[in-house]
């Protein structure tokens, strides 16, 4: 059965969260891991990724905090001798790190077998050409590509196949550089940004307007296959599947469509020979029986672990076992525990995959959706109404939506071609567009979305037009009350239609009230993977209208406490909330109470059945969150470890009658209500930069007289900086105003001065009863002004003085004991020199959490919720002075995702993901953590501009580093002046809009023509200033270095400590350690 | 815009879900408007409503499908193919007696569909019910095992006792009243009609071979022929002893025969052993089998309520399948001769096409 020989394995993880590739690598990854340990096999995991659940203790036995790229897993190989591989767990990053050390021979000639698939299997999946050869072998119709390795050669082959064609570049990750071309224009654009990424581009066909599909197939060694879920996209084809909405199962399908595709797809994955998981991508046309295979992911995908949410069936935990040797019919059913693994889930209804964009966040990028990915994250609904789980849905993605109807009204120039031209609106153009009055089939012919689609979602907005015929509910039917529960409709989108000038929160609770009079409550349903047809303990449950029987009995013996989870990951918000979850889940069930989780997003290890006692898979909406309270009558809520979503709720929840364990709601309003708090922080006699409260135009232009530009703007409810801008002259405030008040009319929007040069610091802590009893400090290696989510940071901190360490300590207990904190709680300060200013205060966990726990190796989550507990834990003795080693967490961008966008950092974060290394000192873990998030060190071209006189300071060092080391410098105008004043050798280059200075043209080569021709290996640019024309010849270097795929760094500060840092080691030198053994 | 008649449910017709014990289900009536009895059922298929309603082994039973939104892409057209065997179908009319689900889908999309769910009940005269908490009755079922029950409109009365379905013999009812021959070939297999599914028809006669369809008590030990097959068909094995007595007359020639759900039922009897009533049975599009004796596993596609007691086959027999969930048998074969069957459905139609290969098994004997 099982290869005995098989002892130890390297499970590779995806590394940073980036566009296309995000938690649910986390979530496959510690399934894959639970699979291994429960074999007694020894598990090496490689993922610098130290916010995720994996890179836990007692996830995997050893841990390397080191980039997954074949020179560091080689080097692992080495060092632990492992007998497998496991390739499929980790995403795009982990499966072309291992196809490519198959192809160098390491893992042959250090005999480490790749369990589950084989890579020759994975390779004829991903390269375009031997897959459409290998689905010819048994007539399976693929997208016919044409390979082209020259602009004229895809010239030729879109002729031939006739306009609209798709460009994909082989070999990248979810659709990076690819696109429609409706002409030869946009194919020449298209054509050369593909190229970057790869010297291969395909050109196709383009099927838009058909269906797109996709089967997860699961097939063991004896041949048996299994399809655990199919899904159907809302979006037809042309929008990449992670920009889409989908469904499962699919909803338009025959039987025999379906039955017809499945069949295929088994065909598929046995011709390939899969051993594991897979899924099989769908183009099927909408107007008769004629289909093309889009794609096959030999791996675990974003799909799959929808698809493992979507059903329950542990698809990663499944598939790892499959690679042992396993056959389907010697696992069980995890749910039912007694049937085998060899099923098909049936489901009793229906989910809804929601993609959550923050296209807001970046300058300049398109807002259109297409062939590629901008999406950061996304939710799952579950209804037994498709109108109930997209509503859920709509409210999950947490962008002020209340559902399909009922939202602030979007402004839509052209309703036709916002329809036709999909943007991340899209959704709420449809519904725009069935309130003016247009027709399912004109919707149809131009958005191509299926009509029974359109026809659900249309129902939902004529039970909100007849809601609007009534003044109040009594007046109104019960029947259509319940219809709008069925649909989805939350309490506050009927307290809007029928009380129309009523407070809303009054009018919600008037609302609710009613209709729990009246019966009209939501049941709780178990997702059991057999639509009852076996009896199922489970505790994987959602709640819906559609039903009048509940699955679970409740025990009422307030044991339970309930977590609020994070919802969709975002910018600002990922998997450290959820890595915080998960722990205060664990600690919750050790010290014997019943861990409840709440939560929606499918691509989380916190939404794992396995994690908790009971987890209801659905929204952290006020109401909800109520329902299920009311349910389960806990001891408490746990409000402070899914970020800032549930924080949002705790003042609500606890007027309400919940009770908030740890701190109180009224003191965590106190620290998120900036007026509140900045009379407290005086009160307490604490700096803080000076801000004033927005009323009008008079109040700000004295303050500014006061403080002088540039100044900061925000609203007071802040959540990774969304809407907060550095405005730099009066044209700039006036103009970002006018957004700012947009985003929260009821919190005042306030301005503050903002300082330049100073430290940032972070105090990350834990407090019981207003008392801090562990903390750890850390510091910015950029100066303020890059947001704390962007910037990189060293912990311990290695440069700060002692006095401002002292002084920092002490203003946080000051803080702790007036907010009498008990739980997790994170402050940011300023500091220069040892003046030190306070910014920001969360009475929640925050996002460097798992950081800190993970190089302290004090777990500051299971501490804040022994103290939520009311455990009194003690306090634990060590501090970050014991620590003989540094850890560095750096940012993950996918700028490269985000055509158009300026790469440059500001106040508002714009990273994805991040990564934590460990080091023996700061140069050591800085190279680890640059180079795990995608950087290399250059070779031999160094590209420098170098922005302003102090900044030009700055860099001056490190420039002159990389010349005394043999580096060639190339330098803009300015920059190539200055390094040459001050004897550093460069060569100059030209900015873009010098390009066509009759003085210089032609004298000097240019900056976007070297890059375009990859004579660069690394590109420093540092903004000078916030000008318009500056940003516009600045935004073309860095935009190129993006699209060209070469190393960018915009700060001067971490430019500096990156250069030092390579100057100073070799690759060589990194030590390749485990995180035990620091 | 304008506002659709049928779109809010306080405009709709009231209807109960009545079953035996007592327990009511309040719903809205949808398609025949009448009440209608039977034993009530549940299907935990995803897809395929317009096959399972034609599909003649739920004569007599009201079906419950635990998937809650059906009608999305409406009903085909009825047309029939060269030999007459219906192209979207599995019988000629619906053969359920009621419809219980909890969202109906009064609005269809598909390219192939003629009109809707709702619209096709009427025409054939079926009461349907939705806005059932189908998953709760599904407990119900699954715990009481299946019982009968009635759909009951608003404004009709309406109350037990009914005639339970089971009683009586089912197969008499669906099963063709004269021979039929479908298809064209040199191999010719005689089809013992219990309640066959056209799908069957279609895996035979698309594979060259010549159908001779007879009813289920037809004689057809008279006929000349190169295998014999025994179709699927409802409800209790017990009442077919005339076609079971056939089977025994033909089993002495020595001629392959192949046999699916009620087939294996009855050729098991026709062997010796028995055959008993499952608590809820197993109608599905998910169930899985093991092939006796190897690695061999299969999805497969069911809609039984009685199955074969494993224990009582005589000794030149042995189990081909088993239920991989409850251990159930789901086939049987003759140590020597050339006899088998199945107590899924290979035709799938709808379900998975996993086992279709087993037409080829039989054919290949032939």
């Amino acid at each position: 059965m099982i290869d005995s020989n098989i002892k130890k394995v390297v499970v590779l993880g995806s590394g940073a969260l980036k566009i296309g590739e995000a938690g649910e690598f986390d979530y496959s990854g510690s399934q894959a891991l639970k699979a291994l340990k429960e074999e007694g096999i020894e598990t090496i995991l490689i993922n610098p990724n130290i916010a995720t659940v994996q890179t836990s203790e007692q996830v995997a036995d050893k841990i390397y905090f080191l980039p997954v790229t074949p020179y560091f897993v080689e080097k692992v190989i080495l060092k632990e001798r492992p007998q497998g591989i496991l390739l499929a767990f980790g995403g795009q990053t982990a499966l072309n790190c291992g196809v490519e050390l198959y192809k160098s021979g390491v893992l042959e000639r250090n005999s480490v077998k790749v369990l589950g698939t084989p890579v020759q299997a994975i390779i004829d999946t991903e390269d375009r050409e031997l897959f459409v050869e290998k689905l010819d072998q048994i007539d399976v119709k693929t997208i016919k590509s044409h390979a082209a390795e020259t602009l004229q050669q895809a010239k030729d082959a879109a002729a031939a196949l006739g306009y609209p064609v798709i460009i994909r570049a082989a070999y990248a990750l979810g659709g990076l550089g690819s696109g429609f071309c409706d002409n030869e224009q946009e194919l020449e654009q298209t054509c050369e940004k593909a190229f970057s990424f790869s010297p291969q581009v395909l050109v196709e066909k383009s099927l838009k307007g058909w269906k797109e599909i996709e089967y997860e197939v699961v097939r063991d060694r004896y041949d048996n296959c299994i399809t655990v879920c199919n899904m159907e996209n809302f979006d037809p084809l042309g929008i990449h599947t992670g920009e889409s909405i989908v469904v499962a199962p699919s909803q338009t399908l025959t039987n025999e469509e379906y039955h017809y595709l499945r069949e295929l797809a088994i065909k598929i994955v046995r011709h390939i020979g899969i051993v594991g998981e897979c899924n099989v991508q769908y183009a099927f046309n909408p107007d008769a029986m004629d289909y093309r295979v889009i794609e096959v992911n030999a791996r675990l995908s974003r799909s799959s672990a929808l698809a493992s949410k979507a059903t329950g069936y542990p698809l990663a935990f499944v598939a790892a076992k499959l690679g042992l040797g396993y056959g389907l019919f010697d696992l069980k059913n995890s749910v039912t525990k007694e049937t085998p693994a060899f099923f098909e889930p049936a489901l009793d209804y229906i989910v809804c995959k929601i993609p959550r964009w923050d296209l807001s966040k970046f300058h300049g990028v398109s807002r259109k959706i297409g062939s590629s990915m901008k999406s950061v994250g996304e939710v799952m609904s579950i209804g037994r109404s498709f109108e109930e789980a997209i509503q859920k849905g709509l409210r999950m993605i947490g962008q002020g939506a209340h559902g399909f109807v009922g939202n602030k009204e979007l402004k839509v120039e052209d309703i036709d071609e916002a329809l036709r031209e999909p943007t991340d609106k899209r959704i709420f153009v449809v519904s725009k567009a069935m309130n003016a009055g247009y027709s399912i089939d004109q919707i149809h012919s131009l958005t191509r979305i299926d009509r029974w689609f359109l026809e659900k979602l249309e129902r939902i907005v004529l039970t909100y037009k007849k809601m609007q015929e009534y003044s109040d509910c009594a007046g109104m039917p019960l029947d259509l009350l319940r219809q709008a529960k069925m649909q989805g409709f939350s309490d506050f989108q009927i307290a809007r239609a029928v009380y129309r000038d009523m407070a809303i929160e009054e009018a919600q609770t008037i609302v609710r009230q009613y209709r729990k009079e009246h019966g009209i409550v939501p049941v709780v349903k178990q997702i059991d993977t057999l639509a009852a047809e076996f009896p199922a303990a489970t505790n994987y449950l959602y709640l819906t209208y559609n039903g009048t029987g509940n699955d679970v009995r409740y025990e009422n013996d307030n044991k339970s406490v309930i977590v609020l989870g994070s919802g969709a990951y975002r910018i600002g918000s990922s998997v450290e909330f959820d890595w915080c979850s998960v722990n205060a889940l664990q600690t919750i069930r050790n010290e014997g109470y019943r861990g409840v989780m709440i939560n929606y997003n499918p691509e989380t290890v916190s939404t794992d059945y396995d994690m908790c006692d009971r987890l209801y898979f659905d929204e952290l909406t006020f109401e909800r969150v109520m329902d299920i309270y009311e349910l389960e009558q806990p001891h408490g809520v746990i409000v402070s470890v899914g970020g800032q979503i549930p924080n949002n709720l705790a003042l609500r929840l606890d007027q309400s009658g919940v009770r908030i364990l740890g701190t109180k709601a009224s003191c965590i309003d106190k620290a998120e209500d900036r007026h509140k708090f900045s009379s407290i922080v005086d009160a307490l006699g604490i700096d803080q930069p000076k801000w004033k409260e927005l009323t009008t135009l008079d109040d700000i232009n004295s303050f500014i007289d006061e403080v002088g530009y540039p100044v900061l703007v925000r609203p007071s409810y802040v959540l990774s900086g969304a809407a907060m801008n550095v405005c730099y002259n009066e044209e700039e405030l006036r103009k970002f105003l006018s957004l700012a008040a947009e985003v929260s009319k009821k919190h005042p929007v306030v301005v503050s001065e903002f300082m330049q040069r100073c430290k940032e610091i972070e105090f990350d802590a834990v407090a019981d009863g207003g008392e801090v009893i562990a903390y750890a400090i850390s510091e910015h290696i950029e100066f303020a002004g890059v947001h704390s989510g962007d910037a990189t940071i060293q912990f311990p901190p290695q440069k700060l003085y002692v006095e401002t360490v002292r002084r920092i300590k002490k203003i946080a207990k000051k803080i702790a004991s007036a907010l009498e904190i008990s739980g997790p709680f994170n402050i940011q300060f300023l500091a220069k020199d040892n003046a030190i200013k306070v910014i920001e205060c969360n009475l929640r966990a925050s996002r460097s959490f798992p950081f800190v726990s993970k190089v302290l190796k004090i777990n500051l989550i299971e501490l804040a919720t022994k103290v939520m507990l009311g455990l009194k834990p003690a306090a634990p003795r060590k501090s970050a002075f014991d620590l003989d080693y540094v850890g560095i967490k750096a940012s993950q961008f996918s700028f490269s995702r985000l055509q158009q966008a300026d790469p440059v950092l500001g106040v508002d974060m714009a990273s994805t993901g991040e990564v934590g290394c460990i080091g023996d000192e700061f140069n050591e873990a800085l190279l680890k953590s640059i180079l795990s998030v995608g950087y290399s060190i250059p070779e031999k071209n160094v590209l420098v501009s170098s922005g302003d006189a102090l900044n030009k300071a700055d860099l001056l060092g490190a420039c002159r580093l990389l010349v005394e080391k043999g580096y060639r410098l190339f330098a803009t105008g300015g920059s190539y002046k200055y390094l040459l004043e001050n004897g550093v050798q460069a060569e100059r280059v030209l900015w873009p809009s010098e390009e066509n200075d009759p003085e210089t043209a032609g004298k000097y080569a240019s900056a976007l023509k070297m890059l375009q021709d990859r004579e660069i290996d690394l590109v420093v640019n540092v903004p000078k200033n916030f000008t318009p024309v500056e940003l516009q010849n600045g935004y073309k270097i860095r935009r190129a270095a993006v699209d060209f795929n070469i190393p960018l760094i915009t700060n001067a500060r971490l430019a500096t400590a990156f250069i030092r840092a390579f100057t100073s080691m070799k690759m060589d030198d990194i030590q390749i350690k485990s995180w035990d053994q620091y | 815009m304008n506002l659709r008649n049928l779109s809010f449910r306080m405009e709709r017709k009231g209807a109960t879900l009545i079953l035996e014990n007592g327990i009511r289900f309040e719903g809205w009536s949808f398609g025949y408007d009448g009440p209608c009895d039977g034993e009530v059922v549940f299907s935990t298929a995803m897809v395929g409503y317009p096959e399972s309603l034609t599909d003649p082994s739920y004569s007599g039973q009201i079906l419950c499908v635990t998937y809650p939104l059906i009608g999305n892409y409406g009903v085909p057209d009825d047309g029939v193919d060269e030999w007459g065997i219906s192209k979207n179908f599995e019988s000629e009319k619906i053969h359920v007696r009621g419809l219980v689900i909890s969202d109906c889908s009064f609005e269809y999309s598909h390219w192939n569909a003629v009109k809707s769910l709702d619209q096709w009940l009427r025409e054939q005269k079926i009461p349907g019910i939705y806005g059932i908490d189908t998953r709760e009755l599904t407990k119900i079922l699954r715990e009481n095992g299946s019982m009968l029950g009635m759909i009951v409109p608003e404004g009709v009365s309406k109350s037990f006792p009914v005639p339970d379905p089971n009683m009586e013999n089912q197969v008499a009812v669906v099963s063709c009243k004269e021979v039929i021959r479908y298809g064209k070939g040199e191999k010719k297999v005689v089809m013992v009609d219990c309640g066959v599914k056209h799908n069957i028809l279609r895996c035979f006669v698309n594979r060259g071979i010549e159908i001779v369809r007879v009813p289920w008590d037809y004689d057809f030990n008279t006929l000349d022929y190169d295998g014999l097959f025994i179709s699927n068909g409802p409800g209790n094995p017990e009442f077919c002893d005339v076609t079971v007595a056939n089977i025994r007359k033909a089993m002495e020639t020595g001629k392959p025969i192949f046999g699916i759900c009620m087939g294996n039922q009855l050729l098991c009897r026709a062997a010796g052993a028995k055959t008993y009533k499952l608590k809820y049975g197993h109608r599905s599009h998910n169930q899985p089998v093991r092939m006796v004796g190897t690695n061999r596993c299969f999805i497969t596609s069911q809609n039984h309520g009685f199955a074969v007691d494993n224990s009582t086959l005589p000794q030149e027999w042995e189990p081909l399948f088993i239920n991989m969930n409850d251990g159930t048998n789901e086939g049987i074969r003759h140590r020597s001769k050339p006899f088998f069957s199945a107590q899924f459905h290979p035709e799938a139609s709808s379900g998975p096409t996993d086992t279709e290969f087993l037409f080829d098994e039989f054919i290949s004997k032939l």
